[in-house]
């Protein structure tokens, strides 16, 4: 390590990198001036531009010119820090430089790439961007990021398919794995459908062994009908609170029998078959739930509402039934966490053209799932609800809740065209009489096996219409439909009856993951779901460190991608623990003692608490837990007297770069 | 030529007048973010701002906005997170707090309130970053270049 160079004594020798990425900045930004107006700043040792600094050339020059220019600064004028900070760093601890004496200036995201037209101009605020960035790297000072020894444990949220595979993987692994689930039973999504698509495998049948293994693997401790209420730390120690809801039932002591829902007197719609069927008050969701262990529905059951009843615990042979059971809160600690809470079907009620909730023989793609599960509240058998009869004519309308502008829902989500047409299959293998009709806008048959399977469909028959369908009404004596669309292809507006209407409804990001996202601090897209770290490179990681995203929580998606994405999310999860430690970032603040008064501000400013009362002799002075504090600064702006100082940007450093940028003349060797 | 020459030579070519000088504070998880994606989308806006990022716009220190003033800058953007979405929880509450507080101060010391814009930019918002700078950079080309700067000037 060149400790002398690198020390605050030693005279700033500055290299500066110019980059043309390519032609990203080199086509609107004339590198070869900011690279001599670069070497023209005090400090500035040598300055070179090339085209891709990031490449191993452009590192290895950086190398050679720390070792050979006896530089102790280096500033890269490229794309944004957040793409490459990580990489110089490396470049500079390699070189035997401390890795915090480098500054990133931004002149493609916030330069090249938004000044197209403007070249000379572009050049310019590049040239100011460089001083700025120069006059910060002056200032820089050697830190050492801090090893911590890592939990060897993970919290999984979300306990259906994508879940369940990273708990799994993560399990499988050795890595002690909390997996936390707000439904009384896992399974999410999946446990909800009857097939899957290509391969028209049972959903049940492929999922039920994971949910076994999840219930039964050593390493995976389940709590289900529970929630993250807290959350603090960092990678490698997140501390949490799960709460778990109390069901009312002993779980130990449940057996499953179902005597007690038998006996139940209250009849509820079921959420689990979106209505479809009932439940009783207390409930499983569905015949082959896991765990198989019975909940109560407050809101519903006699005794919570009204204080009578209490049938089910006079029949329970177990003696399972607790009314007075409590939540309980359980305090963890893990060293990564993956967030899988999945999706909720769209809810197209608000879309009145197509009388959803208003005609009975509308309905969606997901209550035909429920129907075509055996066990399900139509004992497999996909019916009109009117009159409980089979149809003979069914439309499918696609994109309903996705591609819409008008309803703020401009994406796509994937799963419908293969969804509808895997239920069109379904209605013709159990009929072929039956007439199935799709209305799309375009067949999205991008997966594995997906265009074979579109195809098959159109030789067993299956119907498509290329056009939107604009309203439906339903006839009054049949309860038929009569749907009125243009058939693009034909180019003609036509009015057609079917018995049953299926709306394919896309996938949305969950209501509760906005409280969720809050307190993990997870950021989400404009379409609601959580954002990954970089959308090519780092798809499963999040901006926080630590944090990993599986499933449609990320993004709609199906099956398919969502278990391979839980699989890459628990590979990314247990880097950390498996090498045991990680490195922390060196963002907390000291409080130099000798200007502190004891006042308190910045106590009160901290959200994180890591701000403490401490006493120096007689003095009351304030310290910084290194282990709660985020980096944010809020302290530093708050001290009247400076006494607490930021280890990056720097009073004196930003102070700098506004100097450079509009005082260029005060800029000294 | 100098480079303030070259600076006038490019906006007489514009047309020109006067081109308003704007220092950006952005925080590193929201707004700095939504920056680089109007980039990533080729979003084109004023090359008038010049960026310079935080973690948190609770880092403010109001003396950064006061010293940008004093040594000549015509606007000062500071953006972070929504409110609720600040990735240290209240940091950008801090701030608003400080900032408004700041803004009755400059109105104080003569400078139009206009010149000192807080706003929130998420990290998904490109579009909506590109639309304040072109909106800022029309307001200030209309109240002109800051009053200080010739006060200040003539006392060095």
């Amino acid at each position: 390590m060149n400790e002398v160079a690198a020390s605050s004594e030693a005279v700033p020798r500055v290299g500066v990198y110019v980059c043309h990425c390519g032609k990203n900045i080199a086509d609107t930004v004339d590198v070869k001036k900011v690279s001599e107006f670069a070497s023209s700043l005090p400090n500035v040792v040598i300055a070179r531009d090339y085209v891709h600094v990031c490449d191993e050339v452009g590192q290895d020059t950086i190398s050679r010119d720390i070792k050979e220019q006896k530089l102790n600064r280096v500033v890269v004028a490229a794309c944004s820090p957040k793409v490459h900070e990580v990489t110089f760093r490396r470049t500079l601890a390699k070189s035997g430089l401390n890795p915090y004496l480098l500054e990133v200036g931004n002149i493609r995201e916030q330069c090249s790439w938004v000044h197209i037209d403007n070249k000379d101009l572009a050049t310019e605020k590049a040239k100011d961007l460089v001083i700025m960035a120069v006059s910060k790297a002056l200032l820089l000072r050697p830190l050492e990021a801090k090893e911590i020894e890592t939990t060897k444990s993970t919290l999984v949220i979300g306990g259906g398919i994508a879940g369940v595979q990273a708990a799994l993987d993560l399990a499988d692994s050795g890595i002690k794995v909390h997996l936390v689930e707000r439904a009384s039973n896992i399974g999410g999504r999946m446990a909800q459908w009857g097939k899957v698509f290509p391969t028209m495998d049972c959903a049940a049948c492929i999922l039920m062994p994971k949910l076994v293994n999840v219930v039964q693997h050593p390493n995976i401790t389940l709590y289900t009908h529970s929630e993250v209420k807290d959350f603090s730390g960092s990678l490698g120690n997140f501390k949490v609170k799960i709460v778990r809801k109390p069901k009312y039932v002993d779980e130990e002591k449940c057996t499953g029998c179902g005597t007690c829902a038998q006996k139940c007197p209250v009849k509820v719609p079921n959420e689990f078959d979106f209505g479809l069927g009932q439940r009783k008050a207390i409930y499983i969701p569905s015949p082959n739930a896991i765990p198989q262990k019975y909940t109560i529905d407050t809101d519903h059951c006699l005794y919570f509402t009204k204080g009578v009843c209490k049938v089910c615990q006079k029949f329970c042979t177990s003696g399972a039934i607790n009314y007075e059971q409590q939540p309980q809160t359980v305090d963890i600690q893990v060293g990564t966490v993956v967030v899988a809470t999945g999706y909720d079907p769209f809810d197209p009620s608000g879309i009145l053209e197509y009388g959803f909730g208003k005609y009975d023989n509308v309905i969606t793609g997901p209550m035909v799932e429920r129907m075509a599960d055996a066990m399900g509240p139509t004992g497999g058998k996909i019916i009109r609800l009117s009159d409980k009869k089979p149809p003979k004519k069914v439309a499918f309308l696609q994109c309903v809740g996705s591609r819409d502008e008008k309803l703020r829902l401009a994406y796509c989500s994937r799963v419908c065209c293969m969804y509808a047409l895997k239920d069109a299959m379904m209605l013709k293998e159990e009929d072929p009489s039956i007439e199935a009709t799709i209305f799309y806008i375009d067949i999205r048959a991008f997966g594995k096996g997906y265009e074979e399977f579109y195809v098959r469909g159109q030789e067993r028959g299956v119907k498509f219409v290329r056009g939107k369908v604009s309203s439906i009404v339903e006839e009054p004596d049949t309860k038929r439909l009569r749907l009125r669309y243009e058939d693009t292809l034909l180019g003609r507006t036509i009015v057609e009856a079917f018995d049953l209407v299926v709306l394919s409804v896309g996938q949305l990001p969950r209501k509760e993951d906005q409280e969720l996202g809050k307190l993990l601090g997870l950021p989400r897209g404009i379409e609601g779901f959580f954002m990954e770290a970089h959308p090519k490179l780092r798809p499963n990681d999040t901006v926080v460190d630590g944090i990993y995203l599986a499933g449609s929580a990320q993004y709609p998606k199906d099956i398919t991608d969502a278990v391979a994405q839980a699989s890459g999310a628990a590979s990314r999860a247990a880097i950390s623990l498996q090498v045991g430690k990680v490195q922390i970032e060196p963002v907390a603040p000291t409080v130099d003692e000798n200007y502190c008064g004891g006042c308190g501000i910045c106590v009160g400013t901290c959200t994180f608490n890591a701000l403490k009362f401490d006493k120096q002799g007689e003095k009351r002075v304030v310290r910084v837990d290194e282990s709660l504090c985020k980096g944010c600064g809020s302290c530093v702006a708050a001290c009247p007297l400076s006494a607490i100082k930021a280890p990056q940007f720097t009073d004196q450093q930003i102070a700098a770069q506004v100097k450079a940028l509009l005082r260029p003349e005060t800029l000294r060797r | 030529m100098s480079r303030s020459e070259v600076r006038d030579q490019a906006s007489q070519q514009d047309g020109g007048g006067f081109e308003p000088r704007i220092i950006g504070f952005l925080c590193n998880w929201c707004s700095y973010a939504g920056a680089d994606l109007a980039g990533l989308s080729r979003m084109q806006y004023p090359h008038n701002i010049r960026i310079i990022r935080v973690m948190c716009t609770g880092r403010i220190d109001p003396t950064f906005v006061l010293q940008a003033f004093h040594d000549g800058t015509d606007g000062v953007l500071v953006a972070g997170c929504h409110p609720g979405d600040c990735h240290y929880m209240a940091g950008n509450e801090k701030a608003i707090r400080r900032l408004n507080l700041l803004k009755a101060y400059i109105a104080e010391m003569g400078l139009e309130t206009e010149r000192l814009r807080v706003e929130w930019v998420s990290a998904s918002e490109g579009e909506r970053f590109a639309d304040i700078v072109r909106s800022m950079v029309d307001a200030l080309k209309k109240i002109g270049p800051n009053p200080l700067t010739e006060t200040v000037s003539s006392k060095r």
